[in-house]
């Protein structure tokens, strides 16, 4: 008969190798490069951009630390209207994607049937042309008496939007309505694929279920469909939302002076103006102010998890 | 019975499995207790237990893939403690097969055999393909086979590179219960046609006791009890086991008398017998003893025919609480005053039309069929529902 | 009666395909505008149907050692990004180790800001380190926000993987090399390679990181901001609209092939 006894517990027996130690330093060898990439070159200089925007100096003399806090506070009193802007706008176009995005992300998960792959290339496809020629395409599709203005002036709509401001006189282009949707143009793909991810998780016998049990079509979503949904709203906003505040890109090609967003002060004060210590000062503002308004988000939409 | 041998004896062959005082624990949970076993060569040995108790941590512990916190492995008189998986003579059969998505099933079989630098692997991989009866599958990738053909394939993998010892842990857990019929017989067929020792992990008591020639049922981290299913099953040690492998009824008694190899028990107000050489607990007059019954050895009888009952059996009375109709036999549910719930199971052979529920019965049976255990343990080890028992559904899922 | 139920049912279908044509017109106009013949400097209004811009795409200075340029840069940057964030992927999924929290918040905090401020913040460091800008600082900044996204994509595979594969590997005489190379690296490698896409496409396309940190150096979406200040030329559209053009048929060639290969095995 084949023997069973309980032993004490016994050391490794003389002769056999220590336990083995398989890796113990491997993560680090592994995550070393890649981790240093980022150390030095997105850590690293926010730290420096933080010391430059309290410098004081010119471009010929050089620059100093001098403490000099005054910059966030003259910076903050000059471009608060741009600041105000980007969030606004960028607000807008949030609303605007997740508005535009939901059906069309709903259809792909759950009504697209045979033509589900086809339309997911399409959504997809547009980011393969450069995003610039694209926003380009809309200053033709804006333009002054063309078709599409020509259009909402017919329908009495360019009236109500110019009396809200969004519009001026019978011009889009170079107005807040041109440079929002050029954001959610430019950001709605963002919106729609964590979307469909977290539709498309759904299982489709929930809705039979709620059916079921009472629950009309319009009752079923509200209750089922898109609270299931949360996790691919939260993400999409923050998709969209976060790099619309900082673009400049469409606030430059479709907008005007008056439209400027906050983005577009920075890269002038970097780029053209040179003015070092309020462009650091501006773009750290901005990224406190996102870093602020993303945690207090996802603090309150419960989704902590998500990332 | 292959398993008659002695441990000082069956250390030459090199297929048997020897722990010696083996051990894992993770922090401060102790997974597995330190403990001895030996697997004789040529044996197919089930190791039994609810989920969580141990048994496919020692299964990966003999694999290689888990390193032990104490103690050795040997494979015959070769020390394999301190060797690696892919160094072990050593084939295991995965929980959910583990094929290889991306190789084709000729290439998984293939696989063990290429990275021992083998060239020509066709022959053998034709063969046994042909053995697990896939040779028309050989191009196909996993996924596109029925979970039973990719069971075949996961055994074919590992038996291809003949191990001396062939570890299966819940090899048949993601099949349906015909299916699962179906390869235990055909495992115990190729078992018997190769002789490899197999070293079988299961939480289905049905299956370990029709393939295994061996069991040994495991609970907490311990061995509970070691022995042939036929020896599991009559004198179960434990309440665990004797719960865990089918079902048992216990009633609580006082040791009256002993004579010779009868133990003479009082239970309510009655006695019962119990054959000495059955009980695992201690006998001495006054002491508590659980006795245990299986529920088909026990006959039933109308109380108004209880004259009819020969001498010398074990009797109890009792009411029928309920009775179910499932086939070949009606299963009842009797309220006694030494034990609620009495299980009864009565073959239909002549049903009689009074057992109902309500009625007055009397339980009896065969004094040999009584084992007697240690009272001071709880009755319910064991059972489903219990604590550290969950149900196959569960361990599936 | 009858309409108006029609249109409730398909509500969500109408709503759907209204913003896939959103999404879709502005690549309608740019491939309509490739046959244009505009007068200006602009190709904003349309004028008169013309095939000059697509016999001679590289017909405007600059244009074509610009985009060159782009894929090289491209090239370079998904090799560098998937690479570190490979292994990245690689330790967070499958060691346990010190400080994990905050490696996990390093690789998040790149994606989480706006564009402008890492252009913004690393253009300081290039300058107080008086680097030369150009095409060693773009390949830099590429690979830095390239990687947080290679690794999201590669964890996911990688988190998915059965841990029991590469076990079964150990167990049929694999070493650690060998389990590695046959088993566990092609497995991975969808997620890989969707990385390495996502790489690429962010890096060729990038614009704002690169206008600040690429002093005179002119990559394809730089030439097309100077472009849109200066007046634009048709050969962009002509590139755009090639570059939709064959993503979209690769794309389609590959879906066809994969379902071809999925019913003949089957």
């Amino acid at each position: 008969m084949a023997t069973v006894t309980e032993a004490p517990p016994l050391a490794p027996a003389p002769g056999t190798k220590p336990p083995r130690r398989r890796g113990r330093w491997t993560p680090y060898l592994l995550l070393l490069p890649g981790l240093l990439w980022l150390l030095v070159f997105f850590a690293l200089p926010v730290i420096y951009q933080a010391s430059t925007s309290v410098q004081t100096g010119s471009l010929e003399e050089g620059y100093e630390v001098t403490w000099h806090f005054a910059t966030y506070w003259d910076a903050l009193s000059e471009y608060w209207p741009q600041f105000v802007r980007s969030v606004l706008y960028a607000a807008s176009a949030t609303v605007l994607c997740l508005l535009l995005g939901y059906p069309l992300a709903y259809l792909i998960a759950f009504r697209a049937g045979r033509w589900r792959n086809l339309i997911m290339i399409l959504v997809i496809a547009p980011f393969f042309t450069s995003f610039l020629i694209r926003t380009l395409a809309w200053k033709t599709i804006l333009a002054d008496g063309g078709p599409v203005v020509g259009a909402l002036d017919a329908l009495h709509v360019l009236d109500v939007t110019a009396w809200l401001g969004w519009t001026a006189g019978d011009r889009v282009l170079a107005t807040p309505l041109a440079v929002v949707c050029g954001l959610t143009y430019n950001f709605l793909p963002f919106m729609i694929l964590p979307l469909y991810t977290s539709l498309e998780r759904i299982d489709p016998r929930l809705h039979e279920a709620a059916n079921d049990l009472y629950a009309r079509p319009s009752t079923t979503f509200r209750k089922v469909t898109f609270p299931l949904s949360m996790p691919g709203v939260v993400s999409g906003t923050l998709l969209t939302f976060i790099p619309a505040t900082g673009d400049y890109i469409n606030a430059d090609l479709l907008g005007s002076t008056d439209t400027r967003m906050v983005g577009n002060v920075i890269q002038s004060q970097f780029l053209r103006i040179l003015d070092y210590p309020t462009a650091a000062a501006l773009s750290f503002i901005l990224m406190a102010a996102i870093l602020f308004m993303v945690t207090f988000y996802i603090r309150r939409s419960g989704t902590e998890d998500l990332v | 019975m292959k398993t008659t041998k002695d441990t000082t004896t069956a250390g030459h062959g090199g297929g048997d499995v020897r722990l010696t005082g083996i051990s894992k624990t993770y922090g401060s949970f102790t997974a597995v207790h330190p403990l001895d076993l030996t697997v004789p060569e040529g044996s197919f040995f089930a190791l039994l237990g609810a989920s969580g108790c141990g048994k496919t941590t020692t299964l990966r512990m003999i694999a290689g893939l888990e390193e032990p916190t104490a103690g050795t492995v040997h494979l015959g008189d070769q020390d394999v403690t301190a060797l690696p998986p892919y160094k072990r003579p050593v084939n295991t059969v995965f929980q959910s097969y583990a094929l290889f998505p991306h190789l084709d099933i000729f290439e998984n079989v293939a696989f063990g055999l290429r990275r021992r630098g083998i060239k020509s692997v066709k022959k053998q991989v034709d063969e046994m393909l042909e053995l697990v009866q896939l040779g028309e599958q050989a191009r196909k990738k996993p996924h596109q086979l029925s979970g039973g053909q990719q069971q075949r394939v996961a055994v074919a993998r590992a038996l291809i590179n003949h191990p001396r010892v062939l570890l299966l842990d819940e090899p048949l857990g993601a099949l349906d219960l015909k299916l699962r019929r179906q390869m235990q017989l055909e495992l115990k067929r190729i078992q018997t046609e190769v002789g490899i020792t197999f070293v079988h992990v299961t939480h289905d008591q049905e299956e370990a006791m029709t393939m295994a020639d061996t069991v040994a049922v495991m609970n907490g981290g311990r061995v509970e009890q070691l022995g042939s299913p036929t020896d599991l099953y009559e004198n179960p040690r434990t309440t665990f086991v004797a719960n865990f492998l089918g079902t048992s009824n216990f009633i609580e008694a006082e040791v009256d008398s002993t004579s010779g190899d009868e133990v003479v028990l009082k239970a309510g107000g009655g006695k019962l017998v119990l054959p000495a050489a059955r009980t695992s607990a201690p006998t001495t007059t006054g002491g508590k003893v659980l006795v245990g019954v299986r529920p088909e050895k026990i006959s039933l009888t109308h109380a108004d025919d209880a004259g009819e009952i020969p001498e010398g059996r074990n009797r109890i009375t009792g009411r029928i609480a309920d009775s179910s109709f499932i086939g070949v036999s009606t299963q009842f549910v009797v309220d006694s005053p030494v034990c609620s719930d009495f299980e009864v199971y009565v073959q239909n052979i002549d049903r009689d039309a009074r057992l109902v529920p309500g009625a007055e019965v009397v339980l009896h049976w065969n004094p040999a069929h009584t084992f007697g255990l240690d009272a001071a343990q709880s009755l319910l080890a064991g059972t489903v529902g219990s604590a550290g028992v969950e149900t196959a559904e569960e361990e599936v899922a | 009666m009858t309409l108006v139920n029609w249109l409730k049912r398909h509500l969500v279908v109408i709503a759907g395909l209204l913003t896939l044509a959103y999404l879709l017109l502005p690549n309608v106009i740019v491939t309509v505008f490739s046959f244009n013949n505009p007068k200006g400097r602009f190709n904003y209004a349309w004028q008169e149907f013309s095939t000059d811009a697509w016999k001679d795409p590289c017909g405007v200075s600059g244009l074509c050692a610009s985009l060159s340029l782009s894929l090289q840069i491209a090239l370079w940057a998904t090799l560098g990004a998937t690479l570190l964030g490979t292994m990245i992927a690689f330790a967070l999924v499958r060691y346990r180790f010190r400080a994990r929290g905050a490696v996990n918040s390093l690789i998040f905090l790149p994606m989480a800001m706006p564009e402008v401020v890492m252009a913004a913040s690393l253009l300081t460091l290039f300058l107080n380190m008086g680097a030369q800008l150009g095409f060693w600082t773009i390949l830099i900044a590429h690979i830095m926000f390239c990687l947080s996204f290679v690794v999201v994509a590669v964890k996911a595979r990688v988190m998915s993987m059965d841990p029991r594969l590469e076990q079964a590997a150990q167990d049929l005489y694999a070493g650690p090399f060998q389990t590695f190379v046959r088993v566990t690296l092609p497995i991975a490698a969808p997620g890989i390679a969707a990385g390495a896409l996502l790489a690429f496409a962010l890096s060729f396309d990038d614009f704002i990181i690169t206008n600040f940190n690429a002093g005179s150096t002119v990559t394809f979406p730089m030439f097309v901001w100077g472009s849109a200040q200066r007046g634009t030329p048709v050969q962009i559209n002509v590139i755009g609209t090639a570059m939709f053009v064959v993503a979209v048929l690769l794309v389609l060639v590959s879906m066809v092939v994969g379902n071809r290969r999925k019913r003949q095995k089957a």
